[in-house]
């Protein structure tokens, strides 16, 4: 009987091979491997999955505890893994059971032990000046050790051996969690060999390998792990990505470059070269020309740097450093273009559909039951009543799902009338599952995984009213967890944009949230952070933005002002008031601005009493004095009597200026504005008009009467006459008309 | 022990031929020594030292026999490696990087080190004919003799291809475009020909070329891409921690208060902090506590303008105000030096002074100085 302890460093591409390697020349019977026993039995699902891909436990009565162990094929587990379901040997995770991590709090002992514990290899490495962990194991492990891989274990072990004891003289001890992971291990070592294997190989965390090899007496590791509180646990894979794999999880630290490991791992000669021009091709793609001999270049600069800092081989450090210097032209940016796809890289991994389910599936399950909505592929109409509690869950749940890509109903108009009323078109699709499943990725419960898309979108969304429209999105689905991530990226595109449009249409959906929405405080005070910021910048922006703008773009400009002075209604201070009207007064300042939002201005300035009566009749004669531009002035008025003829019929002078502008316009011009003053006046209510028309009637007669409307000066002989007319026309007696 | 205090001046005399101011090979030229003596690893043909003892001298470091190498270049140790690998492979350097981040300073340094002569210069100006960067000829002997070897008046270029050295190109993009493309021969077929006697200057392995170019400023040539191919870049950032400005901005302060007499005091380093602190919100784009996002200046607000706003401020108080430099004296030159471009730069500023200024307690003072200018101006 052989027990042979393998050990790497987790994701390492360079363990990988090792271990592909050792494996041929042990062919164990049996194969160990570092992680959670829950995992036993999705082991056979391996052949099946495309990495990246992570084994998931997750507590069952708490969706939300989980704990991750992801492999890329780079992963030496997962080498490993691969190795057992070809050659058709068993395969068995002998670390801690997950049921007990997910029971007790994870405390983690301090950074830099961590790192050494975590990853010896690599702090290996960093001591001897590599601060690429791969590149010097290829070049002092690999190299030095040449092909005899099980050779190359056992120098491992003896290193782990001095460092572990070095340590120990350091000060070092094992911390409570790593002597009960080190039991578990040496337990299903002993469990291995009595159940009757001859050829044992062990693969595990380098730092283990010391504690693995010499078996104490069974007896001591039952008393480590007698009495450990645990949590009832289900475990399955889960697709994962590339940029996933570089967050902490699992085995502790992530993997910085995932994509540099696959290339390392994938690339079967001259690495420097290939690496280089795969680059080269990312930036052609991005547009940026790059020379076969530019790439030549690169690697030689990669050479030398690496030379300079006394490293036999380029690693990542140095091809970044070149591919910067010689392909970007020093610039950082294209740089930047390529690191997402080339040294993180995009990798999504794949499980088939016969995997048992994920917590987010569950999750979902759980609550169709709870809400009794249930999933079926034929249409169905439903209208929901957002006062009850269970409609209002079923809202929640269905634009939670719509978030997370699984359209399963469509919001459609309400039949009745109020605003707590909500349609939805129901229609369930197969796909929708695998949808779900993929989600996974995001979190365990529904909501949970919203709000991670929710903050996924947030940070990726480009154009500020991308973000105005998920303020919007989380307050339907009622996310207020997601609301930070949210605040946070608008605040942040609100400073880069110079479109103060943009900055005035997203206050609106922010000032109803805070108004409005069910919405916790902490969230309410980061709203009110960046309505607060957001008002700055249009105060500082508003006047001139609002210069040199075409018919169009007034008329998207006065409906952001709209949409703000709504925004500055229901939210604003008194301090934002007046720094608004402020805006608004240099608006109405600037000769440059058009004519619509002025005379806009001009109103909503006088209707909040900032300027005189007097003032804004000097405003109003001033727009109209301007002969030549009758388009500006009908524009102006366009925006001065929006929406409300009133003024004009209280306030007798304006009145008078009107007039005697529109009496004042010689022919031709009078037939330009005819159409466009049409347009102005067809807005307002039915009565307004009315009373226009009769005061124009009484002013043209040559007098006027005291209150608009109300005397008219009939002429009795003459409406006697038409009477017997309008009696036939009618059909009544025209003699009872005639003697009333 | 109370012994009469000697002036300081008495003790040392400065040299009566005292240069303003020494080449680094000469300034340092003991380091340069001890760094030689102790290098015994594989050297480039014909430098001086090793790229690792060039690294060394530009970063700083204690070397075995304990000589203490004073750091030239204080910035990130990846960009000395990067650049001092392009000159071990033969490449042409190029540092770019906006105005005041210790080009000129860096490349003199690396000259120095690797050819022990930082003098082969050509200074780029939009004056600079080809001539500078080829050769020219004494014409007395040309019209007296016709062209000959003697007549030929070599450019620092030529020279150091001749001798295998580093040649250094100050500001190569404010050169014309045409002289610029001079080099192209010279970087890729490491040739000078010589047209007018048939022959050619073929460089010396050793030598190589340093320029450097300001990406900021306008009004700059820019380098047509045949150029640019062959140089390998590296960009030089701005100061990378707050503090290491405040120190590089007050040191310059006070020396240029010295230079110019100035009878205000040094001010506080307070003061320094703040207006540093102003330049780097602005320039990054964000403010210091990473809360409140900004919108970005046109102008470069290097260190060098941080100081120019601070001795202008200090001018200010000695001739205007009490001698002690004021908000109201940072203010004026704060905004000139932000505002570069009215329309883009006023909102920037207004909303950074909103949004930020106004916000913090202690900074009331300089709010209200600047908020006092913008009134008076608009």
């Amino acid at each position: 009987m052989t027990t042979t302890v393998l050990g790497i460093r987790h994701h390492g591409p360079g363990s990988a091979r090792a271990v592909r390697a050792a494996l041929a020349v042990l062919d164990p019977d049996v194969i160990l491997i570092e992680g959670p026993p829950e995992a036993d039995d999705l082991v056979r699902h391996v052949t099946a999955l495309t990495p990246p891909v992570a084994v998931l436990a997750h507590a069952v009565d708490e969706p939300g505890r989980v704990a991750f162990w992801p492999y890329a094929d780079f992963s030496p587990e997962w080498q490993a893994l691969t190795y057992a379901a070809t050659a058709g040997r068993p395969a068995h995770f002998i670390d801690l059971p997950a049921a007990v991590t997910l029971a007790g709090g994870d405390e983690r002992p301090p950074a830099k032990e961590q790192a050494l514990v975590a990853d010896p290899l690599g702090w290996l490495s960093q001591a001897a000046g590599h601060d690429d962990p791969e590149r010097w194991w290829e070049d002092v492990v690999e190299h030095r050790l040449g092909g005899e891989p099980l050779e190359l274990f056992a120098a491992i072990g003896e290193a782990m051996t001095e460092l572990r004891s070095a340590a120990a003289a350091d000060g070092w001890v094992l911390d409570e969690r790593d002597r009960q992971r080190e039991a578990a291990m040496r337990r299903g070592i002993r469990a291995a060999i009595k159940a009757g294997h001859l050829r044992i190989a062990v693969v595990c965390g380098a730092w283990h390998v010391p504690a693995l090899t010499e078996l104490p007496s069974a007896k001591a590791d039952a008393d480590v792990l007698r009495g450990l509180a645990t949590a009832r646990t289900r475990a399955t894979w889960v697709p994962w990505t590339s940029e996933r794999l570089t967050l902490a999880s699992g085995y502790g630290a992530g993997v910085a470059a995932p994509g540099w490991y696959a290339h390392l791992w994938r690339a079967p000669d001259r690495v420097a070269e290939r690496w280089v021009v795969r680059a080269a091709g990312l930036l052609r793609s991005a547009d940026v020309s790059v020379s076969t001999a530019a790439a030549l270049e690169a690697v030689r600069l990669a050479e030398a740097t690496a030379a300079v800092r006394g490293r036999s081989l380029p690693g990542l450090s140095e091809l970044t450093d070149a591919v910067q210097a010689v392909l970007c032209f020093g610039d950082a940016t294209p740089l930047r273009l390529i690191t997402g796809k080339l040294t993180v890289g995009e990798e999504l991994g794949e499980v088939p559909a016969d995997v048992p389910i994920v917590p987010l599936q569950a999750d979902f399950e759980a609550l169709c039951r709870r809400l009794r909505l249930r999933p079926s592929a034929a249409d169905k109409d439903i209208e929901l009543d957002l006062r009850g509690e269970t409609d209002r869950g079923r809202s929640a749940l269905l634009h939670r799902l719509r978030l997370l890509g699984v359209p399963w109903g469509t919001v459609v108009a309400a039949r009745g009338e109020g605003t707590f009323k909500e349609g939805w078109h129901l229609r369930w699709e197969p796909e929708f599952i695998v949808a779900l499943i993929e989600r996974a990725r995001y979190g365990t419960t529904v909501q949970a995984a919203a709000t991670s898309v929710v903050a996924e979108r947030a940070a990726r969304a480009e154009q500020l009213p991308d973000i105005t429209r998920l303020v919007e999105a989380v307050v339907l689905a009622d996310l207020a967890d997601a609301l930070p991530a949210v605040t946070t990226a608008l605040e942040q595109r609100s400073a880069r944009t110079g479109d103060v449009q943009q900055l005035m249409l997203a206050l609106l959906p922010l000032a109803r949230v805070l108004r409005y929405g069910d919405v916790r405080q902490t969230s309410a005070d980061m709203v009110r952070g960046v309505v607060d910021s957001l008002l700055i910048r249009v105060c500082a922006g508003l006047p001139a933005s609002s210069a040199s703008l075409d018919d169009d773009a007034a008329a998207d400009m006065l409906g952001a002002i709209e949409s703000a002075e709504n925004a500055i209604a229901i939210v604003g201070t008194p301090d934002q008031r007046v720094a608004w009207r402020a805006a608004q007064h240099a608006v109405c300042d600037r000769a440059s601005a058009p004519g619509l939002v002025t005379g806009r201005c001009v109103r909503l300035l006088l209707d909040a009493a900032v300027l005189e009566p007097e003032e804004a009749q000097r405003r109003l004669a001033r727009a109209l004095s301007a002969r030549d531009e009758t388009a500006y002035a009908v524009r102006w008025l366009e925006g001065f009597l929006r929406g409300s003829g009133l003024l004009l019929l209280r306030d007798q002078v304006l009145w008078q200026l009107l007039d005697d502008w529109l009496c004042g316009l010689h022919g031709e011009a009078f037939e330009e504005v005819l159409p466009l003053l049409r347009r102005s006046f067809a807005e307002f209510a039915w009565p307004e008009r009315r009373q226009m028309g009769e005061l124009v009637r009484a002013s043209r007669r040559g007098f006027r009467s005291s209150s608009a409307g109300a005397a008219v000066d009939w002429d009795l002989d003459r409406v006697r006459q038409i009477l017997p007319v309008l009696a036939a026309a009618l059909g009544g007696s025209g003699a009872e008309v005639a003697g009333g | 022990m109370s012994a009469p205090v000697q002036p300081e001046a008495a003790d040392a005399p400065p040299p009566a031929a005292a240069v303003l101011r020494p080449h680094a090979e000469q300034e340092y030229a003991a380091e340069l020594d001890a760094l030689q003596a102790e290098d015994d690893r594989a050297r480039p043909p014909s430098w001086n030292l090793s790229p690792w003892a060039v690294v060394t001298y530009a970063l700083g470091g204690t070397l075995r026999d304990g000589t203490t190498i004073t750091p030239k270049y204080i910035g990130a140790r990846r960009l000395v490696e990067v650049a001092v690998a392009t000159l071990a492979t033969d490449r042409a350097l190029l540092l770019l990087g906006p105005p005041g981040t210790a080009k000129t300073w860096l490349s003199e340094h690396l000259a120095a080190a690797i050819s022990g002569d930082s003098t082969l210069l050509v200074q780029g100006t939009a004056g600079t004919a080809e001539d500078a960067v080829r050769y020219g000829w004494n014409y007395a002997r040309l019209i007296a003799e016709g062209p000959s070897p003697a007549a030929l008046v070599p450019s620092p270029v030529m020279t150091a291809m001749r001798d295998g050295k580093v040649v250094r190109i100050e500001e190569l993009t404010r050169m014309p475009a045409e002289v610029q493309d001079a080099l192209i021969t010279v970087l890729s077929e490491k040739t000078l020909p010589v047209a007018e006697l048939g022959t050619e200057i073929q460089a010396v392995a050793g030598f190589t070329l340093i320029a450097t170019a300001n990406d900021r400023d306008r009004g700059v040539n820019e380098m047509s891409s045949a150029l640019k191919r062959r140089f390998n870049t590296v960009v030089l950032p701005l100061p990378e921690t707050s503090e290491a400005e405040v120190e590089i901005v007050s040191r310059r302060v006070a020396e240029l208060g010295r230079a110019l007499q100035l009878p205000a005091e040094p001010p506080a380093l307070a003061e320094v902090r703040r207006v540093v602190q102003v330049f780097r919100e602005l320039r990054s784009g964000v403010t210091s506590d990473g809360r409140t996002t900004l919108k970005v200046p046109t102008g470069t607000l290097s260190t060098a303008e941080a100081i120019s706003v601070l001795t202008n401020g200090m001018a200010l108080a000695a001739h205007f105000g009490d001698g002690q430099l004021r908000a109201p004296d940072v203010a004026a030159g704060l905004v000139g030096t932000v505002i570069k471009d009215p329309e883009h730069d006023g909102v920037a500023w207004n909303e950074y002074l909103e949004a930020v200024v106004r916000e913090r307690e202690d900074w009331r003072d300089l709010y209200r100085a600047c908020r006092d200018l913008s009134v008076a101006a608009g």
